[in-house]
């Protein structure tokens, strides 16, 4: 199946497209048009609502895509090994559960908040072992481990909130840049976008990454290990996922046991939307990233101008069939067209 | 498998450290607590001749849309605002999540609305944006669910947890002519509210001489499901067979257990009461199954909040202690201590009144 979508969105392996058929070229740059697409949302709304353009509003905007953004860059490699972590949202959930409860039984904050990312790693580590290590189907793994990690911050919390976090901690996250619309959180989201887009698209790793996903028998008789990979790489998904978990608590001043329930959703949504390929192999971050402002830019604007909840909920999932869709549907005009081609030239 | 564990030995080795030396100095909970700076906001004077402004933007966020207690509680809201000729908004989550109210907050302030009714599902995760709203002019009511008290102007409390946990002592007494086994049918063992009330429900069965030959047997929980109230009361009547009364603090666990008794033969032998719509109680009270319930009316508490919001943004009242408004129909309130207004007691629902309500 996977070989079957080669010219889907195009990573660093796939063949590039050898004639100019405008389908194919768009074809290609999923990115393109998804970055092209967000731009165009951005000024649309801007223009047609005067509340959208205010630097509160822009402040509110990136908290709120925060950690879908967050997450889903260990998402976007991890789809591409052609592997899938639903477990990261219940990560982010109990690792707000255990700062919680560590706080309440009083652990320093600074020793709190590395505990909190060391062990998002182990859990990480537990679903990079059953899968890696033992061969087992992420998807039905990391659905497990979602259950079982929302399980045990429900145990460790119960529907406890705990709130009283340091001010100096909680309003840094809330906080923006000097008097800049900046969130402070955008600065580590764009440090750490960028070594993961380098790592992705521009090292040895990336390749390796994009080999496996594509085909992990060629990968593996290419001499790259890739079970390797993919430990490792949920290992980064469960910290990131806990780091996310801090920041939720901190900006939320609550940590609780269901924080986050729901989200794995929104990042899977967001990296396929992004334009890689369910199946592996194919992808840029860029086209990830643009999503996920895409996704949450439509939702802050139509909140602003009243759509009600159920709609919006419609129109993200039109855009995501669209999404889904659309590379399929264009690859069976295209190879119609050629077979058409085929027959008049015979 | 040794693989994994040989790469994990030196990360948990630099954890360990790090945790070691940040273990030295630190923020701990105990050294934190410098935390509130912003408390009660009720500056300025109150009018309370001035009217009501006209026009004025009041927008109601409850937990969850589309949850059938929520709406008729803003229904309530409407009516008012309709009253008073302000503009009524809606907007809410679909899920009751403890964060997820919040970009709805920080979109009101950047709709300038003038007041935010809200029923938090999260005291403090929304408190800093309904601060916002306040430094932006806003004035925020809570109604249902309180906020933390310094991120609101007032809090609209249904009944007092005393008023309520009374009310269910006094209605099971009274129909099971003041002794026998009782039993608690609840929603789950950690609600706050249902916790509360059957506190108070058993300090009075301990404290008030008129309650001494009534006897507590046990309290099973429902988890607000349905078919899991359905199978409870079920197994508290075979496991009693000289149970007296079921008290269920819970709208979901009396229409169940009220379901389950109408159709059994404990029917007539078995008194039930507790927390109850009329709506979904009205054909048990009409066949004889239950007789009493109480509830307060859900559409009064959103009409009193559109109203204390409409009274703070007209100037009326600042939030303090002691300071009075009138609230249309249900008449003059006095705010309490912590910017709180009592609603009233609970109303008593039997087959003579409940024909009157529709909720």
């Amino acid at each position: 199946m996977s070989s079957d979508l080669a010219t889907a969105p195009a990573g660093p392996t796939a063949p590039a497209p050898q004639s100019g058929s405008r389908w194919r070229e768009l074809l290609a740059n999923w990115d393109t048009a998804i970055i092209t697409l967000t731009v165009l949302v951005l000024i649309g709304a801007s223009i047609t609502n005067p509340d959208f353009g205010s630097s509160t509003n822009f402040t509110f905007l990136v908290l709120d895509l925060a950690p879908i953004f967050l997450i889903a860059l260990p998402m976007t490699l991890i789809i591409v090994t052609g592997e899938i972590d639903l477990s990261v949202a219940s990560t982010l959930g109990l690792s707000g559960a255990a700062m919680g409860w560590m706080w309440n039984n009083g652990f320093t904050i600074e020793m709190i908040v590395p505990m909190c990312i060391l062990l998002g790693a182990l859990l990480g580590a537990l679903n990079g072992f059953l899968v890696a290590g033992l061969g087992l189907p992420s998807l039905a793994v990391t659905i497990g481990t979602l259950a079982l990690f929302r399980g045990l911050a429900f145990v460790l919390l119960g529907d406890q909130a705990v709130s009283n976090f340091p001010r100096a901690y909680t309003s840094w996250v809330t906080g923006t840049v000097g008097d800049t619309p900046i969130p402070n959180l955008a600065i580590p989201l764009v440090i750490l976008a960028v070594v993961f887009g380098v790592i992705l698209q521009s090292t040895a790793l990336g390749r390796n990454i994009y080999a496996t996903g594509a085909s992990a028998t060629a990968a593996k008789f290419a001499g790259i290990d890739g079970n390797r990979i993919k430990f490792w790489l949920y290992v980064v998904a469960g910290a990131v996922a806990a780091l996310a978990g801090v920041l939720w608590s901190l900006r939320y001043s609550s940590a609780r046991a269901d924080n986050g329930s729901g989200l794995e959703l929104s990042v899977v949504a967001a990296v396929l939307l992004g334009g890689v390929s369910i199946f592996g192999g194919k992808g840029r971050l860029l086209g990830v990233l643009a999503a996920v402002v895409l996704l949450a830019t439509l939702q802050n604007a139509l909140r602003l101008e009243d759509i009600s909840n159920e709609a919006l909920t419609v129109v993200t999932g039109v855009l995501l069939i669209v999404a889904v869709l659309l590379p399929n549907v264009l690859k069976i005009v295209r190879t119609s067209s050629q077979r058409r081609k085929a027959i008049r030239a015979l | 498998m040794s693989r994994f564990s040989r790469r994990l030995a030196p990360l948990a080795g630099v954890a360990a450290l790090s945790l070691v030396l940040t273990a030295c100095v630190g923020t701990t909970q105990d050294s934190a607590s410098d935390s509130s700076d912003s408390g009660s906001r009720a500056t300025g004077t109150a009018n309370p001749d001035a009217p009501i402004t006209e026009g004025l933007k009041v927008a109601f966020l409850p937990k969850q849309l589309n949850n059938p207690y929520s709406d008729i509680e803003v229904a309530g809201g409407e009516t008012a605002v309709g009253e008073f000729g302000g503009e009524y908004k809606l907007v809410g989550p679909n899920d009751a999540s403890a964060s997820s109210q919040v970009s709805y907050i920080n979109t009101l302030i950047q709709q300038n609305q003038d007041v935010i009714g809200i029923a938090a599902n999260d005291p403090n995760a929304v408190c800093p944006s309904l601060n916002q709203a306040r430094d932006a002019g806003i004035k925020v009511v809570t109604f249902d669910s309180d906020a933390s008290k310094d991120c609101r102007d007032l809090f609209i409390n249904q009944a007092t947890t005393e008023g309520v946990g009374e009310a269910l002592a006094k209605m099971t007494s009274d129909q099971i002519g003041g002794s026998g086994k009782i039993a608690i049918l609840s929603a789950t063992p950690n609600a706050t509210n249902q916790n509360a009330w059957i506190e108070v429900l058993k300090e009075q069965l301990a404290s008030n001489p008129e309650y001494a030959n009534i006897e507590l047997v046990t309290t099973v929980y429902g988890n607000d499901d349905d078919q899991k109230s359905f199978q409870e009361t079920q197994g508290l009547l075979q496991t009693y067979p000289d149970l007296k009364a079921i008290v269920s603090p819970t709208t979901v666990g009396i229409a169940a257990a009220a379901r389950y008794i109408s159709s059994s033969s404990y029917k007539d032998n078995i008194v039930l009461t507790g927390l109850g719509t009329p709506n979904q109680m009205r054909e048990y009270v009409k066949d004889g199954t239950v007789k009493q319930f109480a509830l307060w009316d859900p559409t009064d508490i959103g009409y009193l909040a559109a109203y204390a919001g409409a009274a703070l943004a007209s100037g009326q009242i600042t939030g303090a202690e002691g300071e009075t408004f009138t609230a249309g129909e249900l008449g003059e309130y006095t705010i309490g201590a912590d910017g709180e207004l009592v609603l009233g007691p609970p109303t008593v629902f039997d087959a003579a009144n409940i024909d009157q309500y529709d909720f």
